[in-house]
């Protein structure tokens, strides 16, 4: 394990990390029963080919311009200008097909499923987005597809549920555990320790065992790349601060991607800080987390001094998670990527304005990139700042009419 | 003689006398920190090795009935420092050599080096870690340093080039997964499982154990020709979730 952080930042930038062995640093790796190592290896060993691959890769894009929507737009936002006192620029990711960035990664892993002959999908789901996207890239490829979904978030997810099953997917609740991703992660991945070799798991998120922390990225690093040419393109430069929700962390390791080497621009990251800081109430996994071994991977992790996972809460199913992507751990590490949570009535707030002040609904996650994006242009001079808006907030309807019934907006 | 040889020679010292050796698994601390030292206890009198199993919030590889023991142990208050204060207690008195069998963060939360330590002070030979493939065995040298066995596990799926890298880093015994899955399912193609632990047992040079949906005295009796021991975990717990004793369980297996 080194300690010299500038390195480990050059490494990631010249696409040296993940090593051979899947770390990023000390973070990373592939920590999972013996079952899965083969599944593990063939799939890295297919998605490097298809990576290469020229065919593969022209498919991809085809895909991506045709049914996905690529590339999105980057958008001036003028009121919200106004209102920050700054130059607020949004990567609208949730004009992409199925309401988010979820898609870009499993349309690209449902292609390296076929490809190397699996015979179903299995995917996890908090929010829904990368459930709705697994269902609609399986039915787009020809793959049948089984959805594990936290009970509580099939309440509070509802109309993605809908949307899943009408793409052909079996949605199956997990009322175990704390009945929310973390225990859908679990379930997925006892399923697919049940059959790793006719079923591929279209993981969602920056997480788990490698390769799925690189091959995430290396399907959402198109988030960052467009943003980086659409910023010079429209707005003449690079933005000063950009900002993206974390959960997992794949919208946003995708989004950083396209400015690590810039040194000028500076990075957040927006945790759910929940209802406050106490152990329970929030999923802020850098701001309270400690390093930990969860999912087949070692990051950050919020436990307790016996290495047992906290519960976590927060309005956004995709942020409710206690770990966060390797990848994320190490940006912390060498302080390219800076953390902080958001609460809750921060982020709700920041959703209404962003509907009233731009006609735009966003997803409570990327509501959360919203606030801290506001808070981080206080007391700077016109900043220019790029927040990636990753989901649509359609699926949030059943959360926004409750806060609506009880009050609370 | 060092910790993994006492666990290899029970293995084999079991086999030698019954046919087949017996490896129990008990969650610690399920139903409850008081009761764990009889259930213990009963399954040490009747089993050649027993496997504590250390209680995890997220335990990936484990079937329903082991799920649900360990969520019930961490909600009667389970924890590592617990679980080790009640082995050190009953050390000596117990009549199988221990073995630990734990998922890797709990491990690491608790601190390899003080594991080795307090291993050998509490009287526990071993440790299976499910979560802690080949590639990163480096991370068990405290416990390896220690002579502490650890167990390597294989699975239908391993690939030869893999099965005989693993057999040679294991001490203690070799666990051979037998199904494909989770703890607790049993899967009925029993040839294709015969032909497979007799190319285990051909890598390995120490004793191997089959485990993962062992429930019944006929399971054990196809396998007793195929492996030096079976490890029972699934059968067990749910037995002592419905408040029955295991001790007349393990007797009937073998």
């Amino acid at each position: 394990m080194t300690t010299d952080t500038s390195n480990l930042l050059q490494q990631l930038i010249d696409g040296e990390l993940p090593d051979e062995r899947g770390f990023f640093g000390p973070f990373g790796g592939r920590f999972v029963p013996e079952t899965l190592v083969p599944a593990l290896e063939r799939f890295e060993r297919g998605a490097r080919e298809a990576l290469k691959d020229g065919a593969f890769k022209t498919e991809l894009r085809q895909h991506q311009e045709t049914w996905v929507g690529r590339p999105t737009p980057l958008m001036y936002a003028p009121r919200l200008s106004e209102a920050w006192k700054a130059q607020v620029w949004l990567k609208r990711e949730d004009l992409a097909h199925t309401g988010a960035h979820k898609i870009n990664n499993a349309l690209g892993q449902a292609l390296i499923a076929k490809r190397i002959g699996a015979q179903r999908v299995v995917a996890e789901t908090g929010a829904g987005q990368h459930g709705v996207a697994t269902a609609a890239a399986c039915a787009r490829v020809g793959l049948p597809c089984i959805v594990y979904m936290g009970a509580k978030d099939v309440e509070r997810q509802a109309p993605n549920v809908v949307r899943m099953r009408r793409m052909g997917a079996e949605v199956r609740p997990v009322s175990t555990g704390d009945a929310t991703l973390r225990a859908a992660v679990d379930e997925a991945i006892r399923h697919w320790v049940g059959d790793p070799q006719g079923t591929h798991y279209i993981l969602g998120s920056a997480v788990g065992p490698h390769p799925f922390p690189w091959i995430v990225r290396e399907f959402q690093k198109v988030i960052g790349v467009e943003s980086r040419r659409q910023m010079l393109e429209q707005a003449w430069k690079l933005p000063d601060i950009a900002v993206a929700c974390v959960g997992g962390g794949s919208n946003a390791i995708g989004f950083y991607h396209g400015f690590l080497g810039d040194a000028e621009v500076e990075l957040h990251g927006a945790e759910a800080g929940g209802i406050g800081p106490a152990v329970g109430q929030h999923a802020a996994t850098m701001s309270g987390g400690t390093p930990g071994v969860l999912h087949g991977s070692r990051s950050m992790l919020l436990q307790d001094g016996d290495g047992q996972v906290s519960d976590t809460q927060s309005v956004s199913a995709g942020l409710d998670y206690p770990a966060i992507g390797p990848e994320h751990a190490l940006l912390a590490h060498v302080g390219r990527v800076h953390y902080h949570a958001v609460r809750d009535h921060d982020a709700i707030a920041a959703l209404d304005e962003l509907c009233r002040l731009e006609g735009i609904l966003p997803a409570v996650e990327p509501a959360h990139a919203l606030a801290l994006a506001r808070r981080l242009c206080e007391g700077r001079d016109d900043p220019t700042v790029l927040v990636n808006v990753c989901g649509r907030g359609d699926k949030d309807m059943p959360i926004l009419t409750r806060l609506a019934e009880e009050g609370n907006t | 003689m060092r910790a993994h040889e006492v666990i290899s020679q029970a293995i084999t010292d079991g086999r030698d006398t019954h046919g087949i050796a017996l490896v129990a698994y008990v969650t610690a601390g399920y139903p409850s920190m008081d009761a764990f030292p009889a259930i213990l206890a009963d399954a040490c009198a009747h089993a050649d090795v027993v496997e504590v199993g250390i209680p995890f919030s997220n335990p990936i590889a484990d079937g329903g009935s082991l799920q649900e023991t360990a969520r019930a142990a961490l909600k009667a208050g389970a924890t590592m420092n617990k679980i080790m204060h009640t082995l050190r207690e009953l050390d000596g008195t117990l009549a199988a050599p221990l073995l630990l069998m734990g998922y890797l963060n709990p491990l690491l939360a608790y601190g390899l080096d003080r594991l080795a330590d307090d291993a050998q002070a509490a009287g526990v030979h071993g440790v299976i870690v499910p979560d802690l493939p080949l590639e990163a065995l480096g991370m068990a040298e405290p416990l390896t340093d220690a002579g502490l066995a650890t167990i390597g596990m294989v699975s239908p799926v391993t690939s030869d080039a893999r099965l005989a890298r693993i057999v040679e880093r294991a001490t203690g015994f070799v666990y051979a997964v037998t199904s494909v899955g989770v703890t607790g399912q049993h899967r009925s193609d029993q040839s294709s499982i015969v032909e497979y632990l007799h190319k285990v047992t051909s890598a390995a040079t120490i004793p191997v154990c089959a485990g993962f949906g062992i429930r019944s005295k006929q399971h054990v009796d196809t396998l007793r020709e195929s492996c030096d021991g079976v490890i029972v975990g699934s059968a067990l717990m749910e037995a002592v979730g419905e408040g029955r004793a295991i001790g007349p369980i393990l007797q009937g297996l073998r």
